[in-house]
């Protein structure tokens, strides 16, 4: 299964390369563009134009103001972080766990301590894991990844309350280069034109509910609800961000973000996933050594358990709406039980794949006997922490455009992943270094921070990366909802096959650690 | 003086007969891949003969002639060709595509050649403290990114609407309206100007960028880049080559073919080689420091530095600290009212 896995991702690479060609013959896309255009306001002519605002906090949008405002070519830059909640202090690290957690990339964690906010992360607490199994609820087909001999750390499971409070701590002291207005709701946006014409405004105006307009060069666009990572927390899916979904499970607020990209016309691919995860804070039956990230594919969808300490875990169980509902109501006991029965059971395991997939492995570990690992089994459940119990329905989208004059999504208003795979944050904070990266080039080159085709290079490098990622997560989602026979057969060899490879395997976590 | 007439006389008749065949180019794309035409290589090589009559006669008046006030270089044709482009110099997709694509070259050029003189003390503002006098800024397409980081610049274009554009453009951003400042009047213009106000050496770089390929009179151009600049100061020159390649490729393929450009943007008479470039300059005072070849690519839109001079190329001169020719700048000081033109960058 992993083999088609990585040739699917390999086609939307060849896909995003075909995007990358478009890009070449840039006038027919700038001029499409440039539809979105302007109504100018007259009156705000004087007000203080900012290099760039960016619109919503959270996570990514915290980490976005921390990276610009850290950026030597950017220093004397006006940047500004609208946050539309409170701001976000953490004075001491409560109790009890949140159950809204992230999987941290190495990649990211160097994002982080780049932003200098890794250090406050680490003191606060975060949880290291060092090894990740997948296994097949209709077979014994596993997967492992590591890094070699459990040396390194192949993520981190941090609280998103943390990562915010991280953020906003260096924040405070990034006061002289960025500016943060909590509580600020975005009303509207008013776009300019495409290219200079006389008497109009060239900048985006963004007008907030107090009344105040302000201008910016560069806009940059987030979600305003939490940038929850989709690994654990998986935000409303249904949000008005997706505005061509008709679906019922329209619970996101209407935010600033779903505003931009619904104004700005930019379509969405999305998948209606018909799922939800029931996510809770799980306590052990006893302490465990606990640095595995343990997921397990069942036909109504993955559950993952995934580690906050010695002694408690996190879990994320996609599902079905109607059992996430029947989940949710269960007594505490008996939620339990169904989590240990989740990760135990074999009762939709049958004979014949059974025996087929035990052959394959005989046969592969005759070639390679050395390679792929042994299957260890995840701890057990004794019970959740109190109200921790929550749902939120799940599905997927990607903006076909990332960019437009003078507008840049990243995070989850450009693209949202199935939390299987704990890519959601990861991917956010890979837009937040690209684009870092290609301002702060802009700046030195004494661009203007809102032109064209500094961001076309944005869009390109991260649909390059994003494309094939939400892809292979979608293909595995689908791959593993179903219990027919020969699909299971199929992704049975596949995945056992995948684990003998060391070589494909660290491929996969390469491209999924960065 | 009478040789100088004549030879503007040629100037002018010679440019509208090509216009009239081919047309003139903005800027130079250019593949090393391209084979061009059996009937291409015939009019370029016509077009060289008649090159080499006229430069018999061009630098003769910069000798001996002395000038008057109202006589100028600048050719009305191509000064009317620009008013009509005004509007057009901001549309990074439009005419000025090729332009504004070379600031990715052009830009770190001049602010990596001005770092190794200059130490950079403002983050975020590698160029503070310089000031810089962009000739022939035409929109500001280069004077605004030389504002963004830091410079103190003046923009110089004798064609008043592109002045018009340069300033509106530049009014809505407010880090930029302290810094940039234009003007519309001609290099020797202005150096009369600042002759009599506070005196010379002013700048501490000076830009000419597509400048040199629309003008009539190179001898005073460099002498009034000499008076311009502080002692030790830069020139920035990108320019043409005058090469069958460029032609062919900057005038034929650009103009005819693929019409990246403006047709009539150039006159490939007045193109200059690097070589007759450096000359001149290191005759003006100047030390050439570098002369690097530019190559345009029209599939990409974008520029890359390349070994070749063959079809556009960045000079960077410096200002001898001493001037070594007192009297050669002596013998110039009486005719300030010469006027070169000054086009479009």
């Amino acid at each position: 299964m992993m083999h088609k896995l990585t040739k699917a991702a390999l086609a939307f690479n060849g896909l995003g390369r075909c995007f990358i060609i478009e890009k070449h013959v840039p006038a027919v896309k700038i001029i499409r563009r440039g539809l979105v255009s302007a109504e100018h306001g007259d009156d705000s002519a004087k007000n203080e134009v900012y290099d760039v605002i960016i619109s919503g906090g959270g996570m990514v949008g915290s980490a976005m103001a921390c990276s610009l405002g850290m950026d030597p070519n950017l220093v004397g830059k006006k940047i500004l972080l609208l946050e539309a909640g409170n701001k976000k202090v953490m004075d001491k690290v409560p109790d009890t766990y949140s159950t809204r957690v992230s999987s941290i990339s190495p990649g990211s964690a160097t994002l982080l301590s780049g932003v200098g906010a890794w250090e406050h992360i680490t003191k606060m607490r975060c949880k290291p894991y060092k090894k990740m199994q997948v296994w097949d609820a209709c077979s014994d087909a596993l997967i492992t990844f590591d890094k070699e001999n459990l040396q390194d750390e192949m993520a981190y499971i941090v609280e998103n309350d943390i990562v915010v409070a991280a953020l906003t701590k260096q924040l405070d002291s990034l006061s002289d280069n960025v500016k943060v207005k909590y509580r600020s709701k975005v009303v509207k946006y008013t776009w300019p034109m495409p290219h200079h014409a006389a008497d109009s405004i060239p900048w985006v105006q963004v007008t907030l509910a107090n009344g105040e307009t302000l201008q910016t060069k560069l806009l940059v666009s987030l979600t305003t609800s939490h940038n929850l990572d989709l690994f654990l927390c998986p935000s409303p899916f249904f949000s008005p961000l997706f505005s061509f979904s008709s679906s019922v499970f329209q619970i996101g607020a209407d935010g600033p973000n779903s505003m931009v990209r619904r104004e700005l016309g930019i379509p969405t691919v999305k998948w209606n996933y018909d799922q939800s995860a029931v996510v809770a804070v799980l306590h052990l039956s006893e302490p465990t050594e606990n640095n595995v990230a343990w997921q397990r594919f069942l036909p109504t969808g993955p559950i993952a358990m995934l580690p906050l300490s010695d002694t408690e875990s996190s879990l994320v169980w996609s599902t079905s709406h109607r059992l996430a509902e029947e989940l949710l109501e269960l007594d505490e006991e008996s939620f339990v039980d169904a989590i240990n029965s989740a990760f135990w059971s074999n009762e939709n395991q049958s004979e014949l794949i059974e025996t087929a997939g035990s052959l394959f492995r005989g046969a592969l570990s005759t070639i390679m006997p050395s390679a792929g690992s042994p299957r260890q089994l995840p701890p057990s459940v004794a019970g959740i922490g109190p109200k921790t119990r929550v749902m939120f329905p799940l599905g997927m989208g990607h903006a076909s455009e990332y960019i437009r004059h003078r507008v840049a999504l990243i995070g989850d208003a450009a693209h949202r992943v199935h939390p299987l795979a704990g890519q959601g944050a990861n991917l956010g904070f890979g837009d937040v270094a690209c684009l870092t990266q290609l301002l702060s080039q802009a700046a030195f080159n004494g661009k203007d921070l809102g032109a064209m085709q500094h961001l076309l290079e944005y869009e390109t490098e991260r649909q390059r990366h994003n494309l094939p990622m939400m892809a292979a997560i979608d293909l595995m989602k689908r791959l593993y909802s179903t219990n027919a026979a020969p699909v299971v057969l199929l992704r049975t060899f596949g995945l056992q096959a995948t684990n003998m490879l060391p070589a494909l395997k660290e491929q996969i976590m390469a491209f999924a650690s960065k | 003086m009478y040789s100088n007439k004549f030879n503007c006389l040629m100037l002018g008749l010679y440019s509208r007969n090509r216009s009239a065949v081919c047309g003139l180019v903005q800027s130079a794309p250019g593949r090393s891949g391209f084979s061009w035409t059996a009937v291409c290589k015939q009019r370029s090589l016509k077009l060289q003969r008649s090159a080499c009559l006229e430069r018999q006669h061009h630098p003769m008046p910069c000798q001996i002639s002395t000038r008057s006030a109202s006589q100028t270089t600048v050719d009305p044709d191509e000064v009317r060709r620009f008013q009509s482009l005004a509007s057009k110099w901001w549309d990074e997709q439009g005419d000025f595509a090729a332009l504004h694509a070379m600031n990715d070259l052009r830009v770190p050029f001049i602010r990596d050649n001005l770092l190794n003189v200059h130490r950079a003390r403002h983050p975020g503002k590698p160029l503070a403290g310089l000031r810089i006098l962009d000739v022939g800024c035409g929109g500001g397409l280069l004077t605004e990114p030389l504002g963004r980081l830091g410079a103190n610049v003046l923009g110089i274009d004798p064609v008043e609407d592109s002045i018009y554009t340069a300033q509106l453009h530049a009014s809505y951003d407010p880090d930029l309206s302290d810094r940039v400042s234009y003007q519309a009047c001609t290099l020797e213009e202005l150096s009369s100007e600042e002759k009599e106000e506070q005196g010379a050496d002013q700048f501490d770089a000076v830009v000419a960028s597509e400048v040199v390929e629309h003008l009539a009179d190179l001898e005073t151009f460099a002498f009034c880049c000499n008076q311009a600049l502080k002692p030790g100061g830069s020139l920035f020159i990108t320019t043409i080559n005058k090469t069958n390649l460029s032609y062919a490729l900057g005038i034929v393929v650009a103009e005819q073919l693929l019409r990246i450009v403006p047709s009539g943007t150039h006159d490939w008479e007045k193109f200059i080689s690097p070589v007759e470039l450096e000359r001149l300059l290191e005759s003006n005072g100047f030390s050439v420091q570098s002369v690097q070849g530019m190559l345009y690519n029209p599939v990409s839109g974008a520029w890359s530095w390349t070994n070749s001079t063959a079809i556009n190329y960045a000079l960077h001169a410096v200002k001898h600290r001493d001037d070594p020719q007192p009297d050669r700048a002596e013998e110039r000081s009486p005719r300030p009212e010469d006027h070169t033109a000054a086009t479009h960058s």
